[in-house]
């Protein structure tokens, strides 16, 4: 087993030896995220400003979507060459289990509000982890072509299982998370008790039954960009996505979609620190964190996409998009209008169920 | 006579040695310069290919994480009847108890948590609160000692009792247990020395603080003598003085610390007297459910099959494997789907790329080589956009499908499906994999002379009398290697039924992708990753006795 940690940790250090040269020099710093739109918001309001206060020198990569995967063996391989890593929050969840991700104090290592708030009671509730530094709140939720509704257009989740009302294809993510919770919702399961019920073995029947409603006319996708993409072909009438995925194809690239609000699901994503980096890099990190995570650069991300920044003193900061000039408030999923209902995913519950339901999920669709 | 004497002896090279081991010692140095030329390629394909492999097949039996977060425990638990209906007994509550206290510290319980939650949820966030409040329970013991008497408040009161000579044997095996548990080295001076005599009187004390002493020194690089015990250790004070032997013999010590421990002694009917079977059940009452120790005892073995038997749609069960419920069997048929859709392909691949290789063959040198271009070119764009553009092609408002609609075959409300299914997935991937079945036929059939054909026409055969008895045999070879290539290919192909293949066109691969990248149960992925190389291995042995592997050719 020695052996053979060595010798892999020898094949993880040939092939990534020129980002550790990189990493090692105290004024670059690597930072993973997740590409597209998002990194580049991230870019235009955290990088650019900092690069350009301090000099130092930010190298993007776009891992996210297998930071703890690639974490995971980083650690193992004893050669961490990323200093900060934007993940979801359940990932944070997962990467501080594994002793991957270093344990965050807000108020030692975050900025307090400029009202002298501190950045615990700023952040308040989002603080999901111990690990995880919150940055946007982001919701998944239903977009759909104005142009195949008719005059009625849905305004309710359950029009997602309503194949008279809206005949057509719908997009849904090929994972259970979300899906199952929509399910019983539209089953008839009080908002409140849905976890209650998923909780039990006939609960996940009930909710896989009712998306067996409409499996036949169900494409699932597995990465953010599907539902846009097939929205914007014609492809299906409705879809799930990230909230920012269909702000980009409304007002951008003009499609005709409009968004349905109801029983969205709010998620958050943020920064963690691996565990394992040097001293001069983990002092670099802790201060890009303290400059990246403050109210101004938090407010600042929303000009350049529609999540809602993490602080409640950003909130009134949260202006026009920069290169649109329309006013952003409407479209965070935090705006009072979109937020009539919605739900909060549901870290612990998940962390639990996750292996077992999604067993039964992919077994469920393979049938 | 002289003559024959030198007969009998050995024969002499010319530097006068015997020339077997001159022989012996010039064929030898061949050897070494030859593998001293293949040594970098040989040293490469180790660190890249073998070690990485010989890892992941370990991985699919490795389960150290129980046994080494949880030692005493799961000696304890070994006695513990899993069928029975009542919970383990005391001794592997306490046990769990300093167990699960050292695993916090060392922030290991939650991958333990995490690691058995694969085999019964639950147990993530059993093990996550528990790590957080675990804490509470020797404070308990804390609060009352230190009421009893202030000295024990005192760090350094602690250490100078706890200071002797004698206890190095313990602090050793403490050190391969703390070791064991956070993967590093804890050898180094930890500036602390156990006394003999406490650790012959106070067992369990002795035990808890030399976790503390080598944890605080090595781990945490603070000074023993300056720091306060940890919680566990009045914990395993308070369970040393329930013991009344263990009273009694307080009476007659008489190193550091004798008053205050004797004050303690005296006043030990105020100490907690709860189980620590209660106190984990206040903790969370998911300790009393049976199935969670059930779950850890079968998995507390340092190697085990159940990640395979996860993979063949089974588990462990308390006698031995049973099935899985049937909701959620899976990777049978996904292996039986797998195989399936490679032949599949590997077919439609024989029957496309056989015509296209018999025309190049059969084509003057300069019109086949602007052809092959035509073949290869698939190969310089990237598998990414090929796999998109047939997204583009197939979809309900795709090209074929607006073609089809405009010629008038279908009707605008009746779209074909034909994509994000098996058809899609054998469309795309038949696509992208026919160069592989082009190039063995081609070069296999350049080597055929048409001379054979043209005897065997004028000798009265049909043409397809001549193809099939005459030219198709010669060109079997090419078929053979070319399916080798496509079919293990595509039995192990990711990315494009990702895309392309919705629910039913998916393929094993894709939940090893899951495994390994999203769900991080590596063990799992590993042992399907496991079964889908020994599948292979088979079938290539198969193949082997069937056709022959020399039968085989990429090339003249």
């Amino acid at each position: 087993m020695k052996l053979t940690k060595t010798l892999l940790a020898t094949a993880a250090l040939t092939a990534t030896a020129g980002a550790v040269i990189a990493a090692d020099m105290a004024d670059k710093m690597t930072i993973v995220s997740w590409g597209g739109a998002y990194s580049n918001s991230q870019l235009k309001a955290y990088h650019e400003p900092y690069m350009k206060m301090t000099g130092v020198e930010i190298i993007n990569d776009e891992s996210s979507a297998e930071a703890v995967a690639k974490l995971r063996a980083m650690n193992e391989a004893g050669n961490v060459t990323w200093d900060v890593v934007d993940v979801v929050a359940s990932d944070a969840l997962r990467l501080c289990d594994e002793g991957l991700a270093m344990e965050i104090d807000p108020d030692e290592h975050l900025a307090a509000a400029p009202d002298g708030t501190s950045a615990k009671d700023d952040f308040g509730d989002l603080l999901v982890g111990d690990c995880f530094i919150p940055q946007i709140v982001y919701s998944t939720t239903f977009g759909y072509r104005t142009d195949m509704v008719g005059d009625n257009p849905p305004d309710d989740i359950c029009d997602v299982f309503d194949l008279e009302a809206y005949p057509g294809k719908r997009a849904l993510e090929k994972r259970p998370i979300n899906n199952v919770e929509w399910a019983l919702l539209c089953d008839g399961v009080a908002k409140a008790d849905v976890y209650d019920v998923l909780a039990t073995e006939a609960g996940q029947e009930r909710a896989l039954a009712k998306l067996g409603t409409i499996k036949d006319q169900v494409i699932w996708w597995s990465a953010g960009a599907d539902t846009p993409q097939l929205l914007a072909d014609g492809e299906i009438v409705m879809g799930s996505t990230y909230n920012g995925r269909l702000f980009s194809v409304i007002e951008e690239q003009d499609q005709p979609v409009a968004m349905l609000w109801d029983a969205q699901v709010f998620d958050l994503d943020g920064w963690i620190i691996p565990t394992g980096l040097s001293d001069e890099r983990l002092a670099r990190a802790l201060d890009y964190i303290r400059f990246a995570t403050d109210t101004q650069r938090l407010a600042d991300q929303a000009k350049y996409i529609s999540y809602g920044p993490a602080r409640k003193s950003s909130a009134p900061l949260v202006g026009k998009h920069a290169e649109l000039g329309i006013d952003m408030a409407p479209h965070m999923p935090t705006d009072p209008n979109n937020a009539k209902n919605t739900f909060l995913y549901n870290y612990e519950f998940w962390a639990d169920y996750r292996d077992d339901i999604d067993a039964k999920f992919q077994a469920w669709l393979a049938k | 006579m002289s003559e024959t004497t030198t007969d009998a002896g050995p024969v002499l090279a010319a530097d006068g040695t015997p020339l077997k081991r001159s022989l012996h010692r010039a064929l030898r140095m061949q050897k070494m310069r030859a593998l001293a030329l293949i040594a970098p390629l040989l040293l490469f394909v180790l660190l890249t290919f073998i070690a990485p492999i010989a890892d992941m097949l370990f991985r699919s039996v490795e389960n150290e994480i129980v046994a080494e977060t949880l030692p005493d425990t799961v000696v304890a638990l070994a006695d513990w009847d899993a069928t029975s209906d009542q919970p383990p007994g005391e001794q592997v509550f306490e046990s769990l108890y300093f167990d699960l206290f050292l695993a916090a510290e060392a922030k290991q319980h939650t991958k333990l948590g995490t690691r058995l939650n694969y085999e019964q949820t639950g147990i993530s966030s059993l093990f996550r609160t528990s790590g957080r409040k675990v804490d509470d329970i020797g404070e308990e013991f804390q609060d009352v000692i230190e009421d009893i008497d202030p000295t024990w408040k005192e760090g350094r009161f602690w250490y100078q009792m706890m200071s002797g000579s004698g206890g190095d044997a313990l602090l050793d095996e403490r050190r391969d247990r703390l070791s064991a548990l956070t993967s590093n080295s804890m050898a180094g001076d930890i500036g602390f020395d156990l006394s003999a005599e406490i650790a012959r009187l106070l067992p369990n004390t002795a035990r808890a603080y030399s976790d503390f002493a080598i944890f605080t020194a090595l781990a945490d690089e603070d000074v023993v003598a300056e720091e306060d015990p940890w919680e566990a250790v009045y914990a395993a004070l308070g369970v040393d003085l329930r013991d009344a032997d263990t009273r009694a013999a307080i009476g007659a010590y008489s190193g550091n610390g004798a008053e205050a421990l004797q004050n303690l002694a005296a006043a030990a009917g105020q100490l907690p007297d709860f189980t620590f079977r209660e106190a984990f059940l206040d903790v969370d009452e998911d300790w009393g459910d049976l199935d969670n120790w059930r779950t850890m005892q079968v998995y507390s073995p340092r190697l085990t099959s159940g990640y395979f038997l996860n993979a063949v749609d089974m588990q462990k069960g308390l006698d031995g494997p049973i099935e899985r419920p049937e909701n959620q069997q899976i990777y049978m048929k996904l292996f039986e789907r797998t195989l399936i859709m490679s032949l599949v392909i590997t077919g439609s691949c024989i029957l496309l790329g056989y015509p296209v290789a018999w025309i190049l063959a059969n084509l003057p040198a300069r019109t086949a080589n602007m052809l092959m271009i035509l073949v290869l070119l698939p190969f310089w764009t990237s598998l990414l956009v090929r796999t998109s553009a047939w997204k583009v092609m197939l979809q309900q408002q795709g090209v074929i499908n607006d073609v089809l609609v405009w010629l008038g075959l279908v009707a605008d409300d009746s779209r074909l499906v034909m994509i994000n299914n098996q058809f899609g997935t054998i469309v795309a991937m038949t696509h992208i994999l026919l160069p592989f079945m082009i190039l063995p036929l081609y070069s296999v059939m350049q080597t055929i002379p048409p001379t054979y054909l043209r005897a065997a026409k004028s000798l009265g055969a049909t043409n397809w009398t001549a193809f099939w008895r005459v030219y198709f045999p010669q060109s079997v070879p090419g078929i053979g290697a070319g399916s080798i290539l496509v079919f293990i290919l595509s039995i192990g192909y990711y990315i494009t039924p990702e895309i392309v293949g919705g629910t039913t066109g998916t393929f094993i691969s894709n939940r090893i992708a899951y495994h390994i990248s999203s769900s991080l149960n590596w063990g799992l992925a590993a042992a399907l990753g496991t079964i889908l190389l020994a599948v292979v291995l088979i079938l290539y042995w198969a193949y082997d006795k069937i056709v022959g592997i020399d039968n085989v050719k990429l090339g003249g």
